[in-house]
């Protein structure tokens, strides 16, 4: 099979993961106990003509399959609806937060692949030894702590006691307002305009969250590189390689490493749902304006049409990214387009 | 163990012997039989009541207090030893739950393939894919908050994880002889898979229900955290981890700090026993 047309069986087969992915948020929004117009309204004593009047304005009068073709058409034509709580659509408002959570979810990514990859190699040369011991326990380690509580715990020791870095927001108030976006990354913006300050100040502001995230995620990266590794050093090329008389760091970085690469990749691209579900929360504990930080806001405030929204936005970027690690996972490994 | 009774000895040191090989599974029973005991026997240990206020307001940990008090005058070291109580039984209680329906779904969908597993199992790897703490979120704002919405949702979102194991030994399961063997002699459907493939795929299903329960307690914590939990003054990590975070500006790092703690023990306790079942019954060492 051509690389083409893998890709596009593979994107074909996505499809129906979102669609079943737009119908669960659906099925969770509308069909579970609980009535939204009375969520949204916020109590019991709620006049029934008052109820009726916002069932009518949501559409929630109608029957539940024109509620869901009405829902599938809009998420199909980038139609969120409406804000409850804004007036705004919610589509442009996701829009402004996404940067945000992209920038952090990638520097969290950068950061845990730093960490895990290099202490993977590490426990994989000492494999057996008290180092990889040593590492084992603290991968195992990195899945045990909350990762609220490690944001916040950075926080308090670098933000509050050292005072190094600011404890929260990706941009001190001023520069804020100030700020004007190209791409609304303000680390691209601030390389783009030439602001060397801004981009200072947000590097300064990225460093706690990304690390959080990063922290995170590392033991998972740390076990699958070591493991990947493992199984690389024992192959006849490595071996050979070995024989050669090349010395060890050479032909651990030039050969082992490189093909370690692929399951790495792999994993870290499915575990991105979890990289998702972190950054909620540091972005909670950041007040970093995020999707998280606005999918939060969002159900404080009842608005029905923005957590719906923002769920579906991520779901349909956890397809996506998916999706496209499939694809590099392919174009590198042809045997995967055959099987 | 010093003094063993007739006929122990012989049992007990090839068991000490062993155990003593399993380290990570020790370290795993040992945190989780330390947390067990505090959480169960919490009236014993703590020191104060959980939610009745003393004298002192943020007063820093000290010979009066451990672990210092909150705002509200309240014993931290007291709210630690009691707050593990909403965290365990949630993640105790969903995890069966999940684990039930899980492999319920996956031993029929696997036996059953055809349309209804091809079906079942888009859905399951879609509902994989998607980040556990969101979907517990969104279902939560949707039930409302409380102890059982949060069981329900934290369930519904480890469904999958069983699904997934339950259904792939199935499948691995169904081709061995011995399945073949009881089809021969006339066993179908339930009782087949009731008595022949069910048992067997077990082992499998109970190797991830100890890392799943340490996933859980970080989810319920982090639902508790964002206040999705019970409403004050009930004593719960994650809640009170908020609760601290108000605070955390003016340098009382006892509110947060020991909570966490707490929970980072209990969690890593589950990990380690998982870690460490999977050493013993696995293929290496």
């Amino acid at each position: 099979m051509g690389l083409l047309r893998y890709a596009f069986t593979r994107v074909l087969l996505t499809l129906p993961m979102v669609l079943i992915l737009l119908t669960v948020v659906f099925l969770v929004l509308h069909v579970m106990p609980g009535n939204p117009v009375l969520v949204i309204l916020g109590g019991r004593n709620v006049p029934v003509a008052l109820i009726h009047q916002y069932e009518h304005r949501l559409g929630f009068d109608q029957p539940i399959y024109v509620q869901y073709a009405r829902y599938l058409w809009g998420v199909a034509h980038g139609n969120l609806g409406e804000s409850f709580s804004s007036g705004m659509s919610v589509t442009s408002q996701i829009a402004l937060h996404l940067p945000a959570t992209l920038e952090l979810s990638f520097s969290g990514l950068f950061i845990a692949g730093l960490i895990g990859v290099s202490t993977g190699v590490w426990a994989a040369l000492r494999q057996g030894g008290f180092v990889d011991q040593l590492l084992r326990f603290t991968h195992i380690g990195t899945y045990a702590i909350p990762i609220f509580w490690s944001g916040l715990m950075l926080q308090m020791v670098f933000g509050i006691f050292l005072k190094w870095l600011p404890t929260g927001l990706q941009l001190n108030p001023v520069s804020a307002a100030f700020f004007q976006p190209i791409t609304g990354f303000v680390v691209l913006d601030a390389v783009l305009r030439g602001q060397w300050a801004l981009l200072g100040q947000a590097l300064e502001h990225l460093l706690l969250p990304a690390f959080t995230l990063g922290l995170a995620l590392s033991g998972l990266v740390g076990r699958v590189t070591r493991a990947a590794l493992i199984e690389v050093l024992d192959l006849d090329y490595v071996r050979t390689a070995r024989a050669k008389g090349l010395p060890a760091r050479a032909m651990v970085l030039k050969h082992a490493l490189r093909n370690a690469l692929i399951p790495i990749i792999t994993v870290v691209g499915i575990q991105f749902a979890i990289l998702m579900g972190g950054a909620v929360l540091t972005e909670a504990v950041f007040s970093w304006p995020g999707i998280g930080s606005f999918l939060l806001q969002s159900i404080k405030a009842r608005d029905f049409n923005a957590i719906q929204g923002t769920v579906v936005v991520i779901a349909v970027l956890i397809a996506s990214v998916n999706l496209i690690v499939d694809l590099c996972y392919a174009l590198v490994d042809p045997r995967v387009r055959f099987s | 163990m010093t003094e063993p009774v007739n006929g122990s000895r012989v049992a007990v040191a090839p068991l000490a012997a062993w155990l003593g090989r399993r380290r990570v599974l020790v370290a795993g029973i040992v945190l989780i039989g330390i947390v067990a005991l505090l959480t169960v026997a919490a009236p014993l240990f703590a020191p104060y009541s959980p939610t009745a206020p003393g004298a002192d307001r943020l007063a820093a940990p000290g010979a009066a207090h451990w672990m210092g008090t909150d705002q509200l005058r309240r014993d931290v070291l007291s709210r630690v030893i009691y707050g593990g109580r909403i965290p365990l039984e949630v993640a105790f209680t969903s995890t069966l739950l999940s684990l039930f329906l899980g492999a319920t779904l996956g031993w029929t969908s696997g036996y059953a393939g055809g349309r209804l597993d091809r079906i079942l199992s888009l859905v399951m790897d879609a509902l994989y894919s998607f980040p556990a703490l969101i979907l517990a979120i969104t279902i939560v704002a949707m039930l409302g908050p409380g102890v059982l919405n949060m069981v329900a949702a934290i369930a519904i979102v480890y469904i999958p994880t069983y699904f997934r194991v339950a259904r792939g030994q199935t499948l691995k399961v169904r081709e061995e002889a011995y399945v073949e063997a009881a089809r021969a002699l006339g066993a179908r459907g339930v009782r087949m898979l009731r008595f022949h493939i069910a048992p067997n795929t077990l082992n499998a299903l109970m190797a991830i229900v100890s890392f799943n329960i340490a996933d859980a307690i970080l989810t319920e914590a982090g639902l508790a955290f964002l206040g999705f939990g019970l409403p004050p003054p009930t004593p719960d990590w994650g809640f009170d981890i908020q609760n601290g975070q108000a605070f955390l500006q003016s340098g009382y790092w006892w509110l947060i700090t020991f909570p966490g703690i707490a929970i980072v023990v209990t969690s890593l306790g589950f990990n380690l026993l998982g870690e460490g079942i999977g050493e013993a019954v696995g293929p290496q060492s």
